[in-house]
């Protein structure tokens, strides 16, 4: 354990020059401990090589690197292209392709892009589109097995990067607008056979919640919350999907995971608190048992889908040590958790934030600002942040060495204004007129290092577009992100000075990752390829002049297709 | 088009329009010019979604479109896609193909025909119920278990769930996603399924497609207007449907709308073979 400026600790296994999975470890760090690359050289980072992954849609996967091999999972059809790393120029090694079903096109339509896949013990874990989990043989690429675990023609899909702990992987499922129930699902390793499954809305017994449940706050006690906390039998089709980041703390032997928005009900349809979406579970990774869970948006007015990261730290609070989890959150608060039993510690905005006014500490309750209520026919301006939240998916980096996170996120408000005809399935209907629009200060995103002990910003970067890519730290000191206009940038850890940058072929939304090569050089990879909710604009050829397209957030982004086009391609970077 | 509107929806698509025209951004767009292929008429439809359209050519929309293929001298092609989110974007707008038979006039994402048929939201009831409702203001619906479908945009959903919300009606709605089980057919029709089987009593719907399934149903059934046509604070539940092609495509549009013209009387016939219920001027029928 490192003791860093700040007094942010973290506990994370030796430095090995892989990356197995996107957080780089349990605590999710995304920190590399190699060096080689520091601020006083990477002026001279150069390109190494690069592949093409010939997919044009948006790119958000990290890449993993295990056993001098590094594997790609591309957006849909989600191929998987593993390139020997042992050879000049990382030639394929083997290609592998699982052929997704294409014959319902247009029913999972909106979110083709894929998190990445995990490596353990020899084999390579990823999941599809179309709800399948598939485990193979990383050194040939042979299938091991392959589970279908949702429906795509019930609105089900998969996104996000499962997580192996032990002799489990887990995994969630995406598609609350189309009226799925969230889940999250344990595979055993070995099989592919389903050891649990835990629900996110109705009774206590589908929510795997037993006697060791103890959430901190009375507002999560009681017997089958996730029914009565909804009206009639509206948390059958009530969201709280499970589609982002998983962290893992082996003391405790807890997973620690959050849940999406409940959908697709409007606000006003749903009264309660909508147990048990927009918040975060911890569980037992054998039984999936739930220990405890903090709701951070309860009855959600603003699609704050809380699946963002987690990031497990040791913290001093108030002269004492806390085992804690930091988490940037989508309502635009920093939050501090106790991670032995769900108590908030401190959440502090991190983002101009207009539509609630702080967290009640008592309580936990996130305090609303009424006024900033959507509803049909009404006019309601400047909700901060907007529906991607203050952040999204894109995750957060520790340094145990500065102590500090550093967290990509976007900077967007949005206004209800006016009525629009619209059209589904043979159905009209009006709508709000969505507009999303930079929030102060004009930039659309934001890169910045935050002190998880002061509570504050220490700097920040401003972007012009949202930073919908992830975030790497490494022992030398420097930060790596990329912009959606593809940029792919490194400063320095301590100040945020650019130290160097590239300007890759598309922009960039993925995860960058570094490793070290079997010639026993540092390398750094990301994959660009524009795309995304926030890239919708340039990977789904969206009209600039439909403001109101991908939710409301072309209108955001309509000069984004005069900077960047679409087109996936790996970036690997080293010093000569 | 305008003309034909009742005063109030022409007020909602005046505001609409200039709620768009202020916030368009200024980057120059980079829309497909497509160039449409001799001697055929593509169209961007649903596989499975009657009474609109499927696979087998059985909807209302397929005879629309092979009635004005037949007067342009082309042949229908389909470009099949499931009408969801990113519909038009995948289809209509990527230029896989150039009509879409139904929208509501004045749709953003088109450039729309004059409408040409209007429709209403119905109640849906067995009629050997005897609800006889008409109006949203019934007190029976207090008491009713009521089916409506769910859409699940944000700040956004279908005319009926708004309209109980705001009587507050809630514990006695049940919610029916409106895209259902793709792999069962015709998705959205399950709502018709469960008043018939009386699983609910009643169901808010589209016009056209509690029409065509009641009229399909082995239980006979009742289908009436709702009203208000518009209620507070301005929510419509009738509107007009015109067909959409990308925009730009003006030839397209004034040809379809000419055939249109023309073949009025066969439209409104094939209509009427669908029982969609329809609305002219302002009053129900």
């Amino acid at each position: 354990m490192l003791s860093a400026p700040t007094g942010a600790s973290v506990t994370t296994p030796a430095e090995d020059g892989q990356w197995t999975m996107p957080a780089k470890n349990y605590a999710s760090t995304r920190f590399s401990g190699l060096e080689d690359i520091n601020t006083g050289n990477i002026s001279s980072l150069k390109l190494a090589w690069s592949f093409s992954t010939g997919i044009v849609r948006g790119h958000e996967a990290a890449p993993i690197v295990a056993n001098n091999t590094m594997f790609i999972v591309t957006p849909y059809p989600n191929i998987i292209y593993a390139l020997d790393l042992t050879r000049t120029g990382g030639p394929v090694k083997w290609k592998y392709e699982p052929n997704p079903q294409a014959s319902a096109q247009g029913v999972a339509c909106c979110d083709v892009v894929n998190r990445g896949g995990v490596y353990s013990d020899g084999k390579l874990f990823f999941n599809t589109l179309d709800n399948h989990t598939i485990a193979l043989d990383a050194a040939t690429g042979k299938l091991l097995w392959k589970t279908q675990v949702g429906d795509i023609n019930m609105g089900e899909s998969m996104t996000m990067a499962p997580l192996v702990v032990k002799d489990k992987v887990l995994v969630g499922n995406s598609g609350g607008e189309f009226g799925v129930r969230g889940w999250l699902t344990a595979l055993n390793t070995s099989d592919g056979k389903i050891a649990w499954r835990a629900y996110h809305t109705g009774p206590d017994a589908d929510v795997l919640i037993g006697p060791n449940f103890h959430p901190f706050y009375p507002s999560d006690q009681g017997k089958d919350l996730g029914v009565t906390s909804w009206p009639a039998d509206a948390w059958k089709i009530g969201g709280g999907t499970s589609w982002g980041w998983i962290s893992y703390d082996p003391e405790q032997n807890l997973i620690f995971y959050g849940t999406g928005n409940p959908g697709p009900w409007n606000a006003d349809q749903r009264p309660g608190d909508n147990k048990w979406t927009c918040g975060i579970f911890a569980r037992d990774v054998d039984t999936g048992q739930a220990r405890w869970f903090y709701q951070f948006s309860p009855h959600d007015l603003h699609d704050y889908d809380a699946i963002n990261e987690q990031i497990l730290m040791d913290l001093p609070v108030n002269g004492q040590t806390r085992k804690v989890l930091v988490r940037p959150e989508r309502n635009g608060y920093v939050y501090v958790i106790d991670r032995t039993n769900g108590q908030v510690l401190s959440a502090n905005p991190f983002a101009y934030v207009t539509t609630s006014k702080g967290v009640d500490l008592n309580t936990g309750h996130l305090i609303y600002n009424e006024e900033k209520k959507g509803e049909v026919g009404k006019t309601v301006r400047e909700i901060c942040p907007a529906a991607p939240g203050a952040k999204d998916w894109q995750p957060s980096a520790f340094s145990p060495r500065t102590g500090l996170m550093y967290i990509p996120h976007q900077n967007l408000c949005q206004d209800f204004e006016g009525l629009e005809a619209n059209y589904i399935t043979g159905t009209p209907y009006v709508g709000a007129n969505v507009r999303m629009y930079a929030g102060p200060g004009g930039n659309r995103g934001e890169f910045l290092a935050w002190d998880p002990v002061k509570n504050e910003k220490v700097w920040a970067i401003r972007e012009n577009f949202p930073v919908w890519s992830g975030a790497l730290v490494t022992a030398g000191d420097v930060v790596f992100y990329g912009t959606m206009d593809g940029w792919f940038r490194a400063v320095d850890a301590r100040n945020g000075n650019v130290l160097w940058q590239f300007k890759c072929g598309s922009g960039i939304i993925g995860q960058p990752i570094s490793y070290r090569g079997p010639d026993g050089k540092q390398y750094i990879a990301i994959l660009s390829g524009v795309g995304g909710w926030s890239g919708a604009i340039v990977a789904g050829g969206l009209d600039p002049r439909d403001a109101t397209a991908a939710l409301g957030f072309v209108g955001a982004m309509g000069d984004l297709p005069d900077y960047t086009a679409r087109g996936g391609m790996l970036y690997v970077f080293a010093l000569p | 088009m305008c003309s034909r509107f009742p005063k109030e929806i022409k007020i909602l698509f005046l505001l609409a329009a200039s709620a768009c025209a202020s916030h368009k951004p200024a980057a120059v767009a980079t829309v497909p010019q497509i160039t449409r292929p001799a001697g055929v008429l593509r169209v961007c439809a649903d596989p499975n979604n009657l009474p609109f359209s499927n696979q087998r050519g059985e909807g209302f929309e397929n005879k629309i479109a092979e009635l004005l293929a037949h007067d342009l001298g082309e042949r229908v092609e389909y470009t099949w896609w499931a009408q969801r989110r990113g519909f038009f974007r995948n289809t209509l707008k990527a230029g896989m193909c150039d009509v879409v038979m139904g929208v509501p006039a004045g749709f953003e994402m088109a450039l729309t025909t004059k409408p040409y048929y209007r429709s209403s939201y119905v109640f849906l009831s067995r009629k050997d119920r005897h609800l006889n409702l008409g109006s949203l203001d019934d007190p029976q619906l207090r008491k009713l278990r009521i089916g409506v479908q769910i859409i699940g945009n944000d700040q956004t959903n279908a005319p009926p769930a708004h309209a109980l919300t705001r009587r507050n009606i809630i514990d006695n709605v049940k919610g029916f996603t409106l895209y259902g089980d793709y792999s069962q057919p015709n998705p959205p029709a399950r709502i018709v399924d469960a008043v018939a089987k009386g699983d609910i009593d009643l169901a808010i719907v589209w016009g056209p497609l509690a029409g065509y399934f009641a009229k399909q149903s082995h239980v006979p059934m009742q289908v009436v207007p709702v009203t208000p046509q518009i209620d507070q604070p301005f929510l419509p539940f009738v509107f007009d449907i015109s067909m959409g092609v990308r925009r730009g495509d003006q030839d397209l549009r004034d040809q379809l709308e000419q055939v249109l013209e023309q073949r009025r009387a066969d439209i409104d016939r094939i209509l009427e073979d669908y029982k969609v219920p329809r609305v002219e001027g302002g009053q129900g029928v």
